[in-house]
């Protein structure tokens, strides 16, 4: 399979493993397709869950990860890509739609935001709610003080 | 013969539609301090009448930022965070994480340390899906399960008490292994247990399987297809009431499982009396593990060689476990320091929560509370 997308996508595309775990890291621009042909060609039907992490000393600050697994192969997978501050990625909610909650976390969390998303809106903070918590230059204990001195009418959360 | 008054309603008048009398949609606020939503969630209904139109679930009300507070953390100190996700299930939440770390630290527990883990995880599992039915039940109308699951979980949880001091939050692993070995008279216990719980479990089902209003409020609501559960992410209990044969433990065993016979329980409609009878099966099949691992638990260290500092080379790890409510992973990022950069916890019931709004369209509301029921989500875990 690896080296069927690898033909396919060339350089844009690098299969990569660690302790037995297979994934690979994918240009940005690749996106949605490749995601379109893992579940369609692949048989990686099942999207276990998207995430991203923060690494603010890079160009390209953020790693946006999907897991997926495959009923048929009985076997998993990641897509790695990097996106810059401030870019978003397109939505996959028509490809799996249980990423519609999970992509919204990932909005919520870090700021990413995912185009054709249906309700792109935050999901466990609340709306009016001001910073993304998983950037790591989100303090621990930061919190937004105007939100919660307006909404809780308390000096401050902690 | 009078003339039949034609009904027109003001939004034909061009008139600005203003009293609700004229509309027959409500929307109205379910919880979040509700006790039929088991915690704090609220959902959002859109109603014709007593028929659900839609949904909208709100959560985030019990949002501690787990996720943060695992990156200011060692590994080992936030070890005790995890079993604060999914309360009911801590044993399950441990066993995820410690199994996690262990594969980043590229380090195998012993085989009797990853007994231990099996009969205790078994135990919680059936824990779980007590207090799943009592609650469940409770919600639907029947008081009755609530005492006599609450009754039987006790035993399980003094077994855990007597371990590892702790009743519900236990902490019962760490990394590397088990840090207590069984007690005088574990394996006793466990088994007087099961001898005990088995004709208990068929006491519930006497109460409710072919209870007639039971059945009525369960048979046909919330029906979901295998295909909506893969496109959904729903596993668990959940995904194979369904018709769908995959549970983690026979697919990608971790643990000792591999060594273990049992079946995986499966039903064909999908629908919340199939998820009901699925669940009651897994509690008998957990028990034939826990049979199984009491009698052949062999001798022998307890705890893997474990650098006294852990601090796992650069790389990252996905690993996943079968939790009572469905697949629940960790994905860790190492940075090659002694806290992980990023550690992800998929949660199984944040993403089962998400079919809820599939599940109700176009039932009743009093089915709302059923169809919550049965997709058997815990608050703490959703919200994180």
């Amino acid at each position: 399979m690896v080296e069927k997308l690898k033909r396919q996508y060339g350089s844009g595309m690098e299969p990569l493993s660690y302790l037995g775990q297979n994934y690979m890291v994918v240009d940005r621009s690749l996106l949605p397709e490749l995601l379109v042909v893992l579940r369609d060609e692949e048989q990686f039907d099942y999207c276990v869950d998207i995430t991203a992490v923060h690494y603010p000393n890079r160009e390209k600050q953020f790693d946006v990860v999907w897991i997926l697994y495959s009923f048929a192969r009985n076997e998993r997978i990641r897509v790695k890509t990097m996106v810059g501050e401030g870019e978003s990625l397109p939505s996959s909610v028509e490809i799996w739609p249980t990423t519609n909650w999970l992509e919204r976390e990932v909005f919520d969390m870090f700021g990413i935001k995912f185009e054709g998303h249906p309700d792109m809106k935050r999901i466990l903070l609340p709306d009016g709610w001001k910073g993304h918590p998983l950037r790591k230059d989100y303090g621990i204990i930061q919190q937004d003080k105007e939100w919660v001195q307006i909404n809780l009418g308390i000096e401050s959360g902690q | 013969m009078s003339e039949v008054t034609k009904y027109v309603s003001h939004l034909e008048l061009g008139q600005r539609d203003e009293t609700f009398l004229d509309s027959n949609e409500l929307i109205i606020n379910m919880g979040p301090q509700h006790p039929a939503t088991h915690g704090v969630l609220r959902v959002i209904l859109k109603l014709d009448g007593e028929k659900v139109l839609g949904t909208e679930c709100v959560i985030g009300y019990l949002h501690r930022g787990v996720e943060k507070i695992a990156e200011n953390r060692t590994y080992t100190m936030f070890n005790p965070y995890v079993d604060r996700m999914d309360y009911v299930a801590a044993v399950s939440n441990g066993l995820g994480y410690c199994e996690a770390v262990e594969k980043l630290l590229n380090i195998q527990a012993p085989p009797r340390a990853n007994y231990i883990r099996v009969i205790l995880t078994e135990l919680n599992r059936i824990a779980s899906h007590q207090l799943w039915l009592g609650t469940h039940a409770l919600d639907i109308g029947a008081i009755t399960p609530l005492f006599y699951t609450f009754r039987d979980r006790e035993e399980i949880l003094k077994i855990f008490e007597r371990y590892c001091g702790a009743r519900l939050t236990t902490h019962a692993f760490r990394i590397g292994g088990c840090l207590y070995e069984t007690y005088d008279g574990f394996e006793r216990d466990v088994k007087k247990f099961c001898d005990f719980v088995q004709p208990k479990i068929d006491e519930y089902e006497e109460l409710l399987t072919t209870n007639r209003i039971w059945v009525e409020r369960t048979k046909g609501v919330g029906v979901i297809s295998a295909a909506e559960c893969k496109a959904l992410g729903v596993t668990g209990p959940v995904l194979r009431a369904s018709g769908v044969k995959w549970d983690i433990r026979k697919a990608l065993p971790y643990a000792a499982y591999s060594e273990f016979e049992f079946d995986i329980p499966t039903r064909a409609t999908g629908d919340t009396y199939d998820r009901y009878m699925v669940r009651m099966a897994e509690m008998r099949q957990s028990l034939r593990i826990i049979r199984q691992a009491v009698e052949r638990i062999p001798e022998g260290p307890i705890m893997a060689k474990v650098p006294k500092v852990i601090k796992p080379p650069a790389g990252e790890i996905y690993h996943s476990i079968e939790a009572p409510k469905g697949e629940l992973g960790y994905f860790i990022v190492s940075d090659g320091s002694t806290q992980p950069y990023r550690l992800r916890v998929r949660p199984p019931s944040f993403i089962n929560l998400q079919a809820l709004d599939l599940m109700v369209r176009g039932q009743l509301v009093a089915d709302v509370i059923a169809v919550i029921g049965t997709l058997d989500i815990v608050l703490g875990e959703v919200d994180r």
